[in-house]
């Protein structure tokens, strides 16, 4: 069992890798092979995310467990050390859900098949890289693996726009990485250690950055982070590219890769420079509400479905980033688990818009209705993930907004008062979307559009069936993210 | 007498190799494409021997001088023309007239650069640079019945000479206030010196240099040349006479004005800053690829010299990491250049155009190079900026790593530009293109060393060793 636990990380990478590798051996034409080994790389990291989930708690090593350390260049201080803790599995168990879904969801897609799937298949190795990662460069390493193969998934598989959509969107996304370097760049040099390291936990253990560096260091990095978790207003790239994206990746990308960036702004920023994180709080909180409100504001103004989906999340990041800018306990909870529910909820959205797109062959909202009798099943599955993402309590939005406004309350409640706002637009445009889409009359030409299909359901189900259980029963998934959080909270309490 | 030949016998076997490939050329007059296999052999054969067994110490009176720098410079210099040797095997198949001299001018060159690299004197210095120089210049207008081609000898001919006379006034001045030529003769005499005609004299050699490595705003040349020259003519140009100005520009300044580096840091760091925006703020609305390419060397030697600039031997040792990574990513994407260039006659990045459908692993390679180039990880070009930057950071040059790493986004746009060719537009023919045996070797092997310093620590090992050997 102990080699099994230490090597568990380094196998929820292999999957995906593996899978990638496996599908460039196999000729394009057999698309049936390439989607299950894709399917069954996905579903290997899903299990080996449940076996992480189930050993957690017995498992040894402090807060980060399931260790593994492999130096790599010992002269500088970069070492392979993959490490999780209550946090990275909540965000592990999130990109497994994703891509097991995004696989099947993207099972139509004809087009260069092989090619799609392998790219799929590195973006997730790069994206659980990220969550795992302890040293700070293999951290870097797999964001930029995460970001890059998203150029080519939306310029050659995406819709409209598409070109335009991908150049801005890793234009921004590299500019983000840059500043993200620099600030890495900085921690890494004035760490005060003997030995110079990237790793985070001796980072960590080195005494603290004078208050000066947190201050610069920490504004790096949340803009560098920031740029990819979709800060106003560096969040342009946002809806451009994940109403161009094809389905599978506007779901991986706006429910995983966006939490790339409020998680390094965590893990790094906060972890390891409080005292910045404290001094930057006010801003990050401001933008955060102009997040929430202005994106619930766009959404509503949007006539194309997936624009509205996707500035739904650049409001929901909003929330995200106000819980993180609360810094405190109830807050930081509530973030982690707003990441994961809006990971859910929005790839459960992007799912159901490729759906309808896919049978009415139309994302124009005012041109739709009545969808409801000829497509029962999308129809409450797009209301789940609407009710989730207004907050209705029982559903997992609900448990992380609570959460999050509740500690935002006592940090700065002006502005949580001015957030609710957004929450009350975001109740209006969600419910009007289901109302002229679903409800209403039914114009002639959409009287024969089929229900969901086979691996179509998938995603449904899956996703749907955990926005539910989630929001009944909150309890362990709290608890979970609660032992992550203790460390970064110790250093705030003073402050 | 023994003794000082084994240090020179990387020189003399090239050299032996160079007349080799002279008098082969006169007897064996129907295989001449094996002329071309010969030099790659050869010279790859001792660029592994340089490695393996390096030789150490000084020869003939202290003119040269063998140490762990000058051994990574000369497997450089080897290394590239070996690849290059084997770029030529089939591009010179239509003018099949000369290619004895091609190939023999190629290892002379080579010869020259490696001189250049281990000189200790002057003199020394100024012979080698020529023999590299010269050498080149008759490669460069190869093309003879080609007006493009015919046009970039001349300018390289002439800009050569000027930048040729520049560094040489520069030489004479720095001669002038040390009354010596020997290296350790100049730094002596300097220590206590502080004319104002040394500081001009290093002005002088910089610009000399600065020239030789097309750091802007001596690159004008470049985009001109690049573009005329034949392409693996470009290729060498490109890499080696680049790094072999770097090798001088160490040696020189980190040698011979130990005490001066206030002076001269500022100086390289003026000029980095320059390279790093020009290059890649010229290179965006290219449409050729050879001129991108060549804008994208002007911003390469701008980060290049961010280590120089950092006159540490941290930063010393990496730019040589940077220059050997280099050496390899553009050799390769040269290659790619010439391969796409020989099956649609164009040299325009347009005629990337869905590539990855016609010939899938050329355009992974390209893009597995391009990327190492933009400094993405884990490639060799991410290790190398990585490096070049800490280097500078350790030296408080924050500024300009920052607008290092600003304008590496800039470098990444326009390589994109190049994948979405490939990648997203879709091709003009489904005709599948055409590998040959040699090109396709060449470009295999810089692919491969390209993806394997993900694992760097090696060749870091080697050149920080190279490093030191110049601040102690």
């Amino acid at each position: 069992m102990g080699w099994m636990e230490s090597h568990l990380l380094s196998l929820l990478l292999l999957f995906p890798l593996g899978g990638a590798i496996i599908n460039m051996l196999i000729p394009g034409e057999r698309k049936l092979a390439l989607r299950l080994v894709s399917a069954a790389a996905a579903t290997g990291t899903l299990v080996v995310s449940a076996a992480l989930l189930v050993l957690y708690p017995q498992a040894p090593g402090g807060t980060i467990r399931f260790q593994e350390t492999i130096d790599w260049v010992p002269g500088v201080g970069v070492s392979y050390h993959l490490g999780a803790d209550g946090i990275s599995l909540v965000l592990v168990l999130l990109t497994a859900l994703i891509i097991f879904t995004g696989v099947f969801a993207s099972w139509t897609v004809q087009v260069r098949t092989k090619e799609f799937l392998i790219l799929l298949l590195l973006l997730v190795t790069g994206v659980f890289g990220v969550f795992i990662s302890v040293d700070l460069f293999f951290f870097f390493l797999f964001y930029e693996v995460a970001v890059l193969p998203m150029y080519l998934l939306i310029g050659i598989w995406g819709t409209g726009p598409r070109e335009y959509a991908a150049l801005k969107l890793t234009l921004y996304l590299l500019v983000g990485s840059a500043l993200m370097l620099l600030g890495i760049f900085g921690l890494y040099w004035y760490s005060g250690l003997t030995e110079k390291s990237f790793d985070l936990l001796k980072l960590a253990g080195a005494g603290g950055y004078p208050p000066v560096l947190q201050i610069v260091f920490f504004l790096l990095l949340y803009l560098g982070f920031g740029v990819l978790a979709g800060i106003w207003p560096l969040h342009t790239w946002s809806p451009d590219g994940h109403a161009s994206a094809p389905t599978a990746v506007s779901m991986l990308h706006a429910g995983v890769l966006m939490k790339l960036g409020a998680y390094g702004i965590l893990r790094v920023g906060v972890g390891l420079l409080p005292q910045g994180a404290q001094y930057w709080a006010p801003l990050v909180g401001a933008v955060a509400v102009i997040n929430i409100v202005y994106g619930a504001m766009s959404a509503m103004g949007q006539r194309d479905l997936k624009y509205v989906i996707a500035y739904s999340s650049v409001s929901h990041m909003g929330v995200v980033m106000l819980g993180i800018a609360a810094l405190n306990g109830l807050s930081l909870n509530g973030s982690v688990l707003q990441m994961f529910a809006h990971g859910i909820m929005t790839g459960l959205f992007f799912a159901l818009v490729g759906l309808v797109y896919e049978k009415a062959h139309s994302r124009y909202i005012p041109g739709m209705g009545g969808f409801a009798g000829r497509m029962p099943g999308i129809t409450l599955a797009f209301v789940v993930a609407g009710l989730s993402s207004l907050g209705l309590p029982g559903t997992a939005g609900f448990a992380a907004e609570v959460l999050v406004f509740l500690g935002s309350w006592r940090a700065m409640p002006l502005l949580a008062l001015l957030a609710l706002a957004g929450i009350v637009i975001t109740a209006t445009y969600v419910l009007r979307v289901v109302q002229k889409i679903f409800l209403g009359p039914r114009p002639a030409e959409f009287d024969g559009l089929p229900d969901a299909r086979t691996t179509e359901w998938v995603a449904l189900v899956v996703l749907g069936a955990v926005l539910l259980v989630v929001g009944v029963y909150p309890g362990p998934m709290v608890q979970l993210i609660e032992s992550g959080l203790r460390p970064l909270l110790a250093p705030l309490v003073g402050g | 007498m023994s003794a000082q030949l084994a240090i020179i016998y990387p020189e003399l076997g090239l050299f032996a190799l160079a007349v080799a490939v002279l008098l082969l050329d006169l007897a064996w007059p129907r295989r001449r494409g094996a002329l071309g296999y010969l030099l790659a052999a050869g010279c790859g054969a001792l660029a592994v021997a340089v490695l393996a067994h390096p030789p150490a110490g000084e020869a003939f009176g202290g003119m040269l001088v063998a140490d762990s720098l000058t051994v990574t410079f000369k497997a450089m210099f080897l290394l590239a023309a070996a690849l290059v040797s084997l770029l030529s095997l089939r591009f010179l198949g239509g003018i099949s007239r000369s290619q004895g001299e091609f190939y023999f001018l190629l290892a002379l060159s080579t010869l020259g650069l490696m001189l250049l690299s281990s000189a200790q004197d002057l003199l020394m210095l100024y012979l080698g640079l020529e023999l590299g120089t010269i050498s080149l210049y008759p490669l460069a207008a190869w093309h003879k019945d080609n007006p493009r081609s015919a046009e970039a000898g001349m300018k390289y001919l002439l800009l050569g000479a000027i930048s040729s006379a520049v560094l040489l006034y520069g030489l004479t001045m720095i001669y002038g206030v040390a009354g010596t030529t020997s290296f350790a003769g100049v730094r002596d005499a300097l220590q206590a010196a502080g004319s104002p005609a040394l500081v001009l004299g290093i002005a002088f050699v910089a610009a000399g240099f600065g020239f030789k490595v097309a750091a802007a705003p001596f690159h004008m040349w470049a985009p001109d040349v690049y573009e005329g020259a034949p392409t693996p003519i470009t290729a060498f140009l490109s890499v080696a006479s680049k790094a072999a100005g770097f090798a001088v520009l160490l040696r020189v300044f980190a040698g011979l004005l130990p005490g001066m580096s206030d002076a001269w840091a500022a100086l390289m760091a003026v000029l980095s800053l320059a390279s790093l925006l020009v290059g890649n703020l010229a290179a965006i609305p290219q449409t050729n690829i050879k001129r991108m390419l060549a804008y994208s060397g002007v911003a390469q030697a701008g980060c290049v010299l961010v280590g120089v600039a950092a006159a540490s031997a941290l930063g010393a040792g990496y730019s040589v990491f940077y220059l050997f990574q280099y050496t390899l990513a553009n050799i390769g994407a040269f290659a790619v250049v010439l391969l796409v260039a020989q099956a649609t006659g164009s040299e325009q990045i347009t005629a990337f155009r869905g590539l990855s459908q016609r010939s899938p692993l050329l355009a992974f390679s390209m893009l597995l190079l391009l990327l190492s180039l933009g400094g993405i990880p884990p490639l060799g070009g991410f290790w190398a900026k990585l490096y070049v930057f800490m280097a500078g950071v350790q030296q408080g040059l924050w500024w300009l790593v920052l607008v290092g790493v600003l304008t590496s986004v800039l470098a990444l746009y326009y390589y994109l530009m190049v994948v979405r060719q490939m990648y997203i537009l879709p091709p003009d023919s489904h005709e599948r293109l055409p590998i040959p045996l040699p090109a396709g070797l060449a470009l295999l092997v810089c692919t491969v060393a390209i993806v394997a310093l993900a694992y760097p620590a090696p060749l870091a090992n080697l050149a920080t060793a190279a490093g030191r050997v110049l601040f102690p």
